[in-house]
């Protein structure tokens, strides 16, 4: 309660449920999927489920790049690690994430060279100061990262940096958009769209989602108010029987995307045939791969690794989870074996993974906004 | 992950591989403008960093209302240590 009195702007935000509430059908249930593991976040941080009425459900996408990442990825970077020359670093994310031999934490702990990098360009800098060791950047993200990434192989090909070399899981959001529309256990009335990703690529890659699926999709910000005012702009479209890509945060994304950062993209990376994703199995051309023009710099030509599939500890419902089968608290270790604290999921790890965040404000009461009762 | 804080551009450096030196949440550090190269932002813009580097240029009032949310929220915390940076210091 102590938030809701200075919150911005609570008239807004009860005038946006009371919006919701006036256009949703009594008689109907919806089901809106929120893409990006940003709005996952700000969904249980700020209690807006609560706000909603029963009848409108969000379901939880995969748009976390450490959830989605399968255990055999996080195992092949690992595995570079273990040279004694190799310096392997990652963003504070991957660190507690469980690999089939622990985490890279507790990589560190026992020896290997571990470092957590908060940009990519540190770990082009700290191959820079170290020219006896290879320094490997653990690289994982969505179109939002992925172009960062691409500036810094294209830097250190500029440079003729030899000891530093990238381990590339980039994925792209629409094949994985795609493979939940397909799967059969599905039914999705709408979506709400990223907002980060579609600062790089735009509004347009979303056309299909309205035109051949007749879905409603509204890019959305990630303030409490974005998110409640695209499911307004969500039910206005699905009560009119219309299906068209909306752009709530026009403030940010433009709908063209970012040329720039789609053109270094292109310039470094191709689409991979097919890439494993954690609990949805192969999906095709959903990854990125170093182009054969940069391989000295791509870690997976550079080292051998095993690149062995490894299934899910049995128990674990991960990938239930992320195609929105199954909600966190339905998994059996929720809570019980699987904790922030001694996650055994990838979903428990991240802030933005389901689990974490129900774990965190649902499970723990410590939403923002849910006495608000707006 | 695909977290974007508010920063100010403070300086530019001209014939440096776009580098620029931004003020975010009290802290001031280095970032990379490579990905606005089709509209470079100027010392006093407003842009959204990520990973350091800036991804759009943003509004003034746009980003001192997203650093009031964060800060209320107690989260800016967070974004102060991912604007730090870590890591380099042991290098
Ligand atoms: S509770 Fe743990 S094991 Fe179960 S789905 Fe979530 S992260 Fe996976």
């Amino acid at each position: 309660m102590k938030f809701v009195d200075e919150f911005r702007e609570p008239g807004v935000i009860g005038k946006a449920c009371g919006e919701i509430r006036r256009l949703a059908d009594p008689n109907r249930h919806y089901r809106f999927m929120e893409v990006c593991g940003g709005h996952t976040h700000a969904i249980y941080r700020f209690g807006l489920k609560d706000l909603l009425p029963p009848n409108i459900e969000l379901v939880h996408g995969p748009g976390c790049p450490v959830c989605v990442l399968p255990m055999g990825r996080i195992d092949d970077g690992l595995s570079i690690g273990k040279d004694p020359d190799v310096i392997f670093t990652a963003f504070g994310d991957m660190m507690r994430v469980p690999g089939t031999q622990g985490s890279p934490l507790e990589h560190k702990a026992r020896g290997m060279d571990v470092r957590i990098v908060y940009s990519p360009s540190d770990a082009l800098e700290l191959a820079k100061k170290n020219p006896g060791k290879h320094v490997m950047f653990f690289a994982i993200g969505f179109e939002t990262t992925a172009p960062s990434t691409a500036l810094i192989l294209m830097r250190a090909r500029a440079l003729g940096l030899h000891n530093f070399s990238v381990f590339c899981n980039h994925v792209t959001i629409i094949p994985a958009i795609r493979a939940i529309l397909d799967s059969p256990d599905m039914r999705i009335d709408a979506f709400i769209g990223p907002g980060h990703v579609s600062t790089v690529i735009g509004c347009r890659p979303y056309d299909w989602i309205a035109r051949n699926e007749g879905k409603p999709i509204v890019v959305a910000g990630f303030e409490p108010v974005d998110v409640l005012q695209s499911i307004v702009m969500l039910l206005e479209q699905l009560n009119k029987g219309e299906a068209k890509v909306e752009n709530q945060y026009k403030r940010v994304v433009p709908w063209e995307g970012n040329h720039a950062a789609l053109k270094a993209m292109g310039e470094v990376f191709e689409l991979r045939p097919y890439f494993e994703w954690r609990g949805m199995g192969f999906i095709s051309q959903s990854a990125l791969k170093i182009r054969s023009a940069y391989a000295e710099w791509d870690a997976e030509s550079r080292f051998h690794v095993p690149g062995v599939r490894v299934t899910d500890p049995k128990a674990a419902q991960c990938g239930e989870v992320l195609k929105g089968v199954l909600k966190p608290a339905q998994c059996k270790l929720f809570g019980k074996e699987c904790t922030p604290e001694r996650p055994v999921g990838a979903l428990m790890v991240s802030s933005e993974g389901s689990c974490a965040a129900y774990f965190n404000y649902e499970h723990r009461k410590n939403a923002v906004l849910t006495s608000i009762g707006a | 992950m695909c977290l974007a804080i508010p920063a100010k551009i403070v300086e530019l450096f001209p014939g440096e591989e776009s580098r620029a030196l931004v003020e975010v949440v009290g802290v001031r550090r280095h970032i990379n403008t490579g990905l606005l190269e089709d509209d470079p932002p100027k010392a006093g813009d407003w842009v959204l960093i990520h990973v350091g580097f800036a991804m759009s240029k943003i509004s003034e009032e746009q980003a001192l209302d997203q650093l009031h949310t964060l800060t209320m929220l107690g989260e800016q915390q967070a974004a102060m240590e991912e604007a730090q940076g870590y890591g380099l210091n042991d290098s």
